[in-house]
């Protein structure tokens, strides 16, 4: 896709103006959906609302911009990428915007959602767009005032010239350009053309989070608010069977217990009175469903991979008959356990549930939908519900599931009060929404040297992969191939963690092409290329990666990291696709007393036009070492539903010591960008196993790689 | 509850709290110093740092009854005007990405480099390792400490 377009836009148009009552214009747009008809921007900035636009530009008489942005900040700094889109069509100078979260809920939103690594992806157009439009009505604006057509007037950094040499700053055009019709033709920018994407910008909070101001939920407070701390069912599939409040309710500063479904709330005026309220709580559970160990687990996932009961996801050709035919068959299973989020803003939420209004306050990636759980849990409309974001501290998918957000409105409503529900981290761990435990088995068939067959099955706890999944690399490249899921259904709470349903499964797949190019007697690098090749001009829709980008990113990772050839580090490779964008990567690592040590990994990522390198290569650093960390370390097993570890002295999370360096490289291009807080992830346990092999000569197959090698477990 | 002095980025203050509330939650919630986190609760992530006396300690495993009369700083009194050379680099690299344990890794680096004011590379790994970064900008933090050290000197 180019990125300069001429733009048309429909009659009604996706934006509309108005000139504020204390100066400036305002203008209303509506992200990814086209906004309803008649609607104006307020006229005073303290009317704005949310339901009629769901993003707002101010520019005020000094032609300072403000930006109302949208998104949800997690941590993968689209609350500043995303105004670098608007900024860079407006024309202006980054120094003068201002961004500001916007207040954001209501049903009007299409994606407010932090997840996915889509931000960009879908904003890319829109907000240029949107930026642009404001831009053609102050040109428009100052040709009428100079008698000139606007096609003589040139725009830099928000002051509009024209052949003349008169000059206006956007700021004493406003009010006129408010007036005006939104054009329907506006010009994108040229890429060459570009001054604020692709510089790097910092993090536009950054002046805060350094101070620490309060950014985050934890973060929040209002008059008369009360901690929370909730005693939760200690194993899952059990219920509370009875309970006693008597000593919890002496705790200093506890004002309240109330019990709610399984689970009861301590209200403090402290977060430290609430947590220790909850400790003084006596509870009996019984268990309602089976109590579930990780033996179990791991049995059972075993016994769904040795039997027959598999959903097809993707069938080309015939396996069976490759395999049968073939000269050598490779199998290999690979095994990865759960791992929670651990954010390290532990979940908390705010709630004030009054007889006439909602009020949610707080950390979440889906603000829309769980303003609709809350109203349909409380018989309430969803237009007496406001959610107010704040920054998050972290999300890996953990707030993507707003049962914190739901937890505080059921709390707030019984206790008449405004709550702050705060996990502790033991609640936290404990009380997860985990990446499932997965194992795969994957089989691949070769004959006269060529690779011609290729069978994965995947046994997950309450199921993984769907969609297109199963079409990534190496759907296309290979004759006979097949994929197959089947799942257990367990009463331990799975989801989306950071890279859903990819995660893992690229780990074990770049580890088994490592032992296909080696039973095959060739090079890595040269199979994956060859491969590659026979994807090229394919016709299937399903196959969404590029074969040409995934080679691009090869080359370029086995150039900067100097792969086959670097002396005394053992070096394992992995190419992956996924989230949109193309991945490879080199892990270096050396022994240490028979301690795998990585030192340093070597990224190639081609991920379209970087909006913003400085935050971009952030994400790049963060995904890698984030991958290493949950696959050399990362691990929750449970007894009897009881998760075995619940904080950071019995659960190991990557700490400095453990980090390697991470060079970056961007592959240059026009393309619309694709998102970086996850792709980097799922390549990099590969990459890391097939370099242990080198050095070691053992394939790993199980996660995470430091409990199931000869070597004492990290914890620390 | 008993009455506590407690000396806070130079001001005293007169607190009322349990003998043993950790002082992380009497900095957040008694004072509406939010600056400091909670992140564990028993000394293992380092989000909760805050100076004692000049030292690196882990507020939310110390009690307020420990702490009169000593000089305690916290991120939001490191400097007047958030231009102390820890927070400077910590801008110039643009380390935070969530930026949840930020203040506590400033913390720590602060008062790691009042006590060395040329570090290696290595030393700044031990002296980090204690604070956990989910989002794992560990490079930049490495980065930032060193270059931190180059404008304290």
């Amino acid at each position: 896709m180019k990125t300069s377009n001429k733009i048309k836009f429909s009659r009604r148009s996706f934006l509309q103006t108005s000139a504020l009552a204390s100066g400036g214009m305002l203008v209303g747009f509506n992200l990814f959906t086209a906004c309803k008809e008649d609607v104006k921007p307020p006229v005073d900035l303290s009317l704005l609302d949310y339901n009629d636009f769901n993003a707002f530009i101010k520019i005020s008489d000094e032609g300072k911009v403000t930006i109302f942005a949208p998104n949800p900040e997690i941590g993968q700094g689209v609350k500043t990428s995303m105004p670098m889109l608007i900024a860079e069509e407006l024309d202006v100078a980054w120094d003068d915007v201002h961004v500001v979260q916007g207040k954001l809920d209501t049903e009007n939103y299409s994606r407010q959602v932090a997840g996915g690594s889509g931000s960009l992806r879908h904003g890319w157009l829109p907000l240029r767009q949107t930026g642009a439009t404001a831009r053609q009505m102050l040109v428009n604006a100052a040709a009428a005032k100079w008698g000139v057509s606007a096609s003589e007037c040139k725009t830099d950094k928000g002051i509009i010239t024209n052949a003349n040499g008169d000059k206006l700053g956007y700021g004493e055009v406003v009010k006129e350009a408010a007036m005006l019709d939104v054009p329907e033709d506006v010009t994108l920018k040229d890429i060459k053309d570009f001054n604020i994407i692709g510089q790097d910008i910092s993090n536009v909070d950054i002046d805060e989070i350094v101070t620490g101001k309060p950014l985050f939920g934890l973060d929040y407070k209002v008059d008369g608010m009360q901690y929370a701390s909730v005693l939760r069912p200690p194993a899952f599939g059990q219920k509370l069977e009875s309970f006693d409040d008597a000593n919890a309710r002496t705790v200093n500063g506890v004002n309240d217990v109330i019990k709610f479904g399984d689970k009861i709330a301590v209200l403090a005026n402290s977060t430290w009175a609430a947590m220790k309220g909850k400790k003084a709580l006596k509870a009996s559970w019984t268990q309602d469903s089976k109590a579930e160990n990780t033996a179990f687990h791991d049995e059972t996932l075993i016994k769904l991979l040795d039997g027959n009961k598999f959903d097809t996801r993707r069938k080309d050709g015939d396996v069976k008959k490759a395999f049968a035919e073939a000269d050598q068959v490779l199998e290999r299973t690979y095994e990865t356990p759960f791992v929670p989020h651990n954010c390290m803003e532990p979940m908390n939420f705010f709630a004030n549930v009054t007889t006439n209004k909602i009020e949610l306050v707080g950390p979440i990636q889906t603000p829309q939908s769980t303003a609709g759980r809350v109203a349909r849990m409380l018989g309430r409309d969803v237009s007496e519900v406001t959610l107010e974001m704040t920054r998050m501290g972290g999300g890996f998918g953990r707030r993507l599931y707003g049962d914190f957000a739901m937890e505080a409105a059921e709390v707030s409503h019984l206790a008449k009060k405004p709550v702050k529900v705060v996990f502790s981290r033991e609640d936290d761990m404990a009380a997860g929404i985990y990446r499932p435990a997965i194992k795969y088995r994957i089989a691949a068939s070769i004959k006269d040297g060529k690779l011609t067959g290729y069978h994965l099955k995947e046994a997950a706890i309450n199921g993984n992969m769907y969609g297109l999944i199963p079409n990534f690399f190496p759907a296309g490249a290979i004759e006979n191939y097949q994929v197959d899921t089947a799942n257990y259904k367990s009463n331990i709470t799975t989801g989306a963690w950071r890279a859903p349903y990819t995660n893992v499964l690229a780990s074990c797949e770049q580890s088994f092409f490592d032992e296909i190019a080696e039973a095959m007697g060739v090079d890595r690098i040269k199979l994956h290329m060859d491969l590659l090749d026979k994807v090229k001009g394919t016709t299937d829709e399903r196959i969404q990666y590029s074969p040409e980008r995934l080679q691009g990113v090869i080359k370029r990772v086995v150039k900067e990291s100097n792969y086959g050839k670097e002396k005394d580090v053992h070096q394992g490779f992995a190419v992956y696709y996924c989230h949109n964008t193309h991945v490879a990567e080199v892990a270096n690592i050396v022994m240490d007393n028979g301690v795998p040590v990585v030192k340093k990994v070597t990224v190639a990522v081609d991920c379209g036009v970087v909006v913003n390198p400085l935050g971009a290569k952030n994400q790049v650093v963060g995904g890698v070492i984030d991958g290493i960390g949950h696959s050399m370390y990362g691990e929750l097993t449970f007894n009897d539903g009881v998760p075995q570890s619940n904080n950071y002295d019995s659960y190991q999370l990557i700490r400095m010591l453990q980090t390697p360096q991470v060079d970056v490289h961007f592959i240059e291009n026009d393309i619309a960008p694709t998102g970086l807080g996850e792709p980097t992830l799922p390549p990099v346990g590969g990459a890391v196993a097939n370099a242990i092999y080198k050095a070691t000569g053992k394939r790993i197959t199980k996660m995470p790689y430091m409990n199931n090698m000869d070597v004492e477990p990290v914890v620390g | 509850m008993p009455t506590f002095q407690l000396k806070i980025n130079g001001v005293s203050h007169s607190v009322e709290a349990d003998a043993d509330t950790p002082l992380l939650w009497v900095l957040r919630d008694n004072l509406d110093l939010v600056g400091t986190k909670y992140g564990c609760g028993i000394a293992q992530c380092g989000a909760c740092t805050v100076h004692v006396n000049g030292n690196a300690t882990r507020s939310c495993s110390t009690p307020v009854a420990n702490l009169q009369g000593m000089e305690i700083t916290t991120i939001e009194g490191l400097s007047e005007y958030g231009d102390h050379p820890v927070q400077e680099a910590w801008k110039e690299i643009d380390v935070p990405q969530c930026g949840y344990c930020q203040s506590g890794q400033i913390m720590t680096a602060s008062a790691f480099l009042e006590n060395n004011a040329n570090p290696s590379r290595e030393e700044i790994r031990s002296a980090m390792h204690g604070n956990i970064c989910r989002c794992a900008s560990y490079n930049s933090i490495e980065k930032a400490v060193e270059v931190a050290a180059k404008k304290m000197n």
